[in-house]
């Protein structure tokens, strides 16, 4: 459902959004029977003249099981999205695919800096790119970043692909994505860093290998 | 300044549904929240000890004797406010407000060393910036000498009144709470001075 | 005869003891501060809907001011708004009425906690005006950007900040502290645990969970204090210290805080609900113990809050599964104030609509904080608009829907007079109505992928969509209309103590000690100190002529 306001780029946007409507779904219903149950309540037992409200204490056991029964109803969906929830977040983010591609991102204030590994496929040679505010990767690429920061706690979020992950000074995270569909996206700093907090808008990319190769190309036919 | 004359002494001061009398149960809830203060400060210091074993090199440059013979100083000087305390349940006021009084010394003797181990270690270049244990060590010893001055002079004003035969009843309360900065004491010398 | 004038006014008022005094001066100052923070969001949201226009009574908002802006108005509203008014203003006005005694059990301490809050307050205000303007680092003041001026930009406005933030915790501490003793130690003779009421209960248990969870963040207070002005590194990992410590230390006191203020509020709703229900409260001892769980559970939730701070994943599990155990007792706990509703005779005045509008709206945050406590969810959610728009649907309910449900139902207590029950209902439906209007946009920006904390979202293609920014105009003229129909309800107050109905000492025909005391009860409270002889929601006891039995009764 979250795909109908934010387009769904990566494999990871697919496995969130379905927790996200399966979780709609559990507690969307909660809701709606708990709301009419209340307004049923309070129109049902309105005051009127001459009828005078029920002695229920609550503490008899055929009385508590008004409430302990959909309690109980409570927990077993509590188990289902506890479920959910790990499941997903094991497909997401404790499990690290086989890494096709790494790039490497480094927050600052205020600005990203991505560092591309060049045709090699490594980091720290020398046809490293290095880029301001402007990632570029490839379409259905499993891709392993390192994130880090250079100063205050900043956090990398790519909303099209369901990623946010703090950029920690002194830590270096590994994460990782698969871009799933072509086009441009934002990418936003999620945590407050400073006055320029809202100037850290990064455009990320994402092209076919040959638009990938083509756009090297041109990057390092400037000087890198 | 005649407030305090004009002060009504509320009835709710009086009861104990409890039977617990109610000064020595806020003292309890006030113990509570320092040993939470002091527990944040400790197990911070204890999670950054983990990841630094370098810390081990940096604690051998504290002094262990002085840190030990404060230890001594302090439960020695506790042991004087349990004898006020005792005096203090025996009514005898006079000889509650001497013991308090030398528990009192007791803490000043323990500033005294304190300060020239403080004085040592920053002229040999040990400061609050040399290395985050430094700043752990000043920062735990400094928040707890705090908490001896502080007592220090509740003690006295405690004494005063007792050696006039007043407020018998708070004499037992300081004590505890002199107790709860020994303890704190005992806590801070094996993790800052011992544990290498 | 003027100076005699003014020294007893003095003394009765602005350095009384007087437990109803203090309780009141708490509830003005809270009040007054909730009209500055209700300022600062109608800056902010007017600047996101409006950017770079200047906004009527403030001028052009610049992003060090907006950070400023969203930062204090955070820390005011939980710090100065929702603790003040639900804790110490009502507790201390009503826990020695509600347990049948005439004060505190440590007067003096409770002038000087006020005397403390007072000060923190002005500092907090003071923090906004000084040079390089107000501390800008959010609420959770994250290091390394809070730690230092070179990051933030705010050389006094930070520590001033962080200053006022602890002094408020200490004066907190000291008011919990006379709680808790006064509720162990003051009751009524007869007053046994179980005919106390929920509302003091659950200002007992909130008081003894903040004390027990603000003990290490005071400890993190001081060692950031000590970054900012001397120059240590606790949280710089340049020189060895770890900025996420202050995450955990700050978000064990977070989460916990969030049920500080809770509990209170719940409490209130109780006692206004079975009072315009007439109606026993359903399972008194499932509600007590739930209070309970949910006040152990949690210290156990914190790190859901850091799902993306780079801790081990692994542990993520582990605070997913806590955190949605949370919602075992909260759930149970709506259910049996739903079912006290059943079977009774339900008198919508004004302080029940709040009540009823409290359960309602606080469904919605129930239920929108199980996306944020899922830990993969999260991921996308986090730091977005509908975590704004959640913890606004619980925290509103909590400082101002139950904080008006409160003012209401014992108005008549506090000033012997009734409020006018027209505005009070305009008032109702002027604020509660668009409430919604609000926050409602605010969860679909979110699920949009909206982050919080920035000034203007004309950098961002994906987000500078008129579709949306028709949602964040929305929002914002809804909360326009909010705040002015408060305005309402100023005018209601005022003119109400000045000259509202008299009211009667019962007015609501309730069972709890405060209704057998005068309105406004004198200093002493009762003219004869009352004994108890039955539990406090004794309503529509069969056999009876009433409809209600108070609890000083004898039977």
């Amino acid at each position: 459902m979250l795909s109908w306001l934010v387009p769904q780029a990566s494999t990871s946007a697919r496995d969130i959004d379905w927790l996200f409507a399966l979780i709609l779904l559990t507690v969307g219903f909660w809701f709606v029977v708990a709301q009419a149950v209340l307004f049923t309540f309070i129109f049902r037992f309105r005051r009127r003249p001459g009828v005078s409200a029920a002695y229920v204490t609550g503490e008899r056991k055929e009385e508590k099981r008004w409430i302990s029964r959909p309690h109980a109803l409570v927990i077993v969906c509590d188990v289902v999205l506890i479920t959910g929830a790990i499941l997903t977040w094991k497909a997401v983010k404790q499990d690290l695919p086989p890494a096709d591609e790494r790039v490497r991102i480094i927050a600052q204030q205020w600005a990203w800096v991505f560092v591309h590994p060049g045709p090699d496929g490594k980091l720290d040679t020398d046809d490293d790119v290095r880029t301001v505010n402007d990632l570029h990767v490839k379409v259905d690429t499993t891709y392993h970043f390192e994130l880090t920061s250079r100063d205050v706690v900043h956090s990398f979020s790519v909303p099209a692909f369901r990623l946010k992950q703090d950029a920690v000074p002194g830590r270096m995270v590994t994460g990782w994505f698969r871009p799933t569909r072509l086009g441009t996206y934002d990418v936003q700093c999620a945590e407050i860093c400073g006055i320029g907090h809202a100037l850290m808008p990064a455009r990320l990319t994402v092209e076919t290998a040959a638009e990938h190769t083509a756009w090297y190309q041109s990057r390092s036919a400037q000087g890198g | 300044m005649t407030r305090a004359a004009e002060f009504h002494v509320p009835l709710a001061t009086r009861r104990s549904a409890t039977g617990i009398p109610t000064g020595r149960l806020a003292l309890w809830w006030v113990l509570a929240s320092e040993i939470v203060i002091f527990g944040g400060l400790l197990a911070s210091y204890v999670m950054f000890r983990l990841h630094h074993p370098h810390w081990a090199e940096e604690a051998s440059h504290t002094n262990v004797w002085a840190g030990g013979f404060n230890t001594f100083v302090l439960l020695t000087s506790s042991l004087f406010a349990v004898l006020g305390h005792q005096a203090a349940e025996h009514g005898d006021g006079t000889r509650a407000a001497r013991f308090l009084k030398l528990t009192v010394l007791g803490g000043l003797v323990f500033l005294g060393v304190k300060t020239v181990e403080w004085s040592g270690e920053i002229s040999h270049g040990f400061t609050i910036y040399r290395d985050l244990f430094w700043t752990f060590y000043y920062t735990a010893t400094g928040l707890h000498g705090l908490h001896v001055i502080a007592g220090m002079i509740v003690l006295w004003l405690v004494a005063r009144d007792a050696g006039r035969g007043k407020n018998l009843h708070r004499v037992e309360l300081i004590g505890i709470y002199w107790h709860f900065v020994d303890a704190v004491w005992i806590f801070l010398f094996p993790l800052f001075y011992i544990a290498r | 005869m003027a100076e005699a004038d003014a020294q007893s006014f003095w003394s009765r008022y602005l350095f009384s003891t007087d437990h109803k005094i203090i309780g009141l001066q708490y509830l003005f100052t809270g009040m007054f501060m909730g009209l500055v923070g209700a300022f600062l969001a109608y800056v902010f949201r007017m600047q996101l809907a409006f950017p770079g226009a200047h906004v009527p009574l403030y001028g052009v908002v610049t992003p060090l001011q907006y950070n400023a802006l969203v930062t204090n108005h955070g820390a005011i509203m939980i710090f100065w708004v929702a603790m003040p008014i639900l804790i110490a203003g009502l507790g201390n006005y009503l826990i020695p009425l509600m347990l049948g005694c005439d004060d505190m059990v440590f007067p003096r301490l409770n002038r000087l906690s006020y005397q403390i809050f007072f000060l923190s307050a002005v500092l907090i205000l003071v923090s906004l005006f000084v040079p390089g303007g107000g501390f800008g680092g959010a609420w959770t003041a994250y290091p390394p950007l809070s730690a230092s001026a070179q990051y933030n930009h705010t050389p006094w406005g930070a520590p001033l900040w962080l200053i006022a933030v602890a002094l408020e915790f200490v004066a907190f501490l000291l008011g919990g502290i006379n709680f808790i003793t006064t509720v162990m130690n003051a009751r009524a003779p007869g007053m046994g645990p179980l005919q106390i009421p929920i509302f003091v209960w659950m200002v007992v248990i909130a008081s003894v969970v903040f004390m027990a969870s603000v003990g290490p963040l005071v400890a993190g207070a001081i060692m950031l204090l000590f970054d900012q002005l001397l120059g240590t590194h606790f949280y710089d990992p340049k020189a060895g210290g770890d900025p996420l410590l202050w995450q955990h230390l700050f978000w064990f006191f977070g989460h916990p805080e969030v049920y500080v203020v809770l509990l209170p509020a719940l409490g209130i709703v109780a006692e206004v609900i079975t009072v315009f229900a007439r109606k026993k409260l359903f399972a008194y001892k499932t509600i007590l113990y739930t209070s309970f769980a949910t006040g152990i559970i949690s210290f156990f939730v914190w790190a859901h809050h850091q799902f993306v701070a780079g801790i081990d994943p692994r542990m993520a599990h582990l605070f997913t599964i806590t955190t949605l155990i949370i919602s075992i007792p909260i759930a149970e706990m709506t259910f049996a104030f739903i079912a006290t509703l059943y079977g009774g005779s339900i008198e919508l005045r004004t302080p029940m609509l709040w009540a009823l509008a409290f359960i309602a709206e606080f469904l919605i945050g129930g239920v929108t904080g199980i996306f944020l406590g899922a830990n993969a969810t999260d991921i996308y959610l986090h730091d977005s608009y509908f975590v704004v728009a959640h913890f606004h649907y619980t925290f509103f309910p909590i400082a101002v829907i139950a904080g008006f449900a409160a003012i209401t139902f014992w108005f008549p207590k506090m000033f012997g007079r009734h409020m006018n029950e027209t505005l009070g209902k305009i008032h109702f439906w002027g604020t509660i109505i668009p409430f919604n209007f609000v926050f409602i946009p605010l969860f679909v920006l979110g699920a949009a992928g909206e982050h919080r904390r920035i000034y203007s979202y004309e950098h961002f293609s994906q987000l500078f969509t008129p579709g949306l920014q028709n949602l964040r105009v929305l929002a914002t003229v809804a909360l326009v209309v909010m705040l002015l129909f408060q305005f309402v309800f100023l005018y209601n107050f005022v003119r109400s103590w000045i000259a509202g109905e008299k009211a009667e000492p019962n007015p609501w025909r309730a069972n709890t000690l405060e209704w057998a005391a005068p309105s406004p009860p004198p200093h002493g409270n009762f003219a004869e100190m009352p004994t108890v002889y039955r539990g406090p929601y004794e309503y529509s006891v069969p056999g009876r002529p009433l409809d209600y039995w108070p609890q000083h009764l004898p039977s």
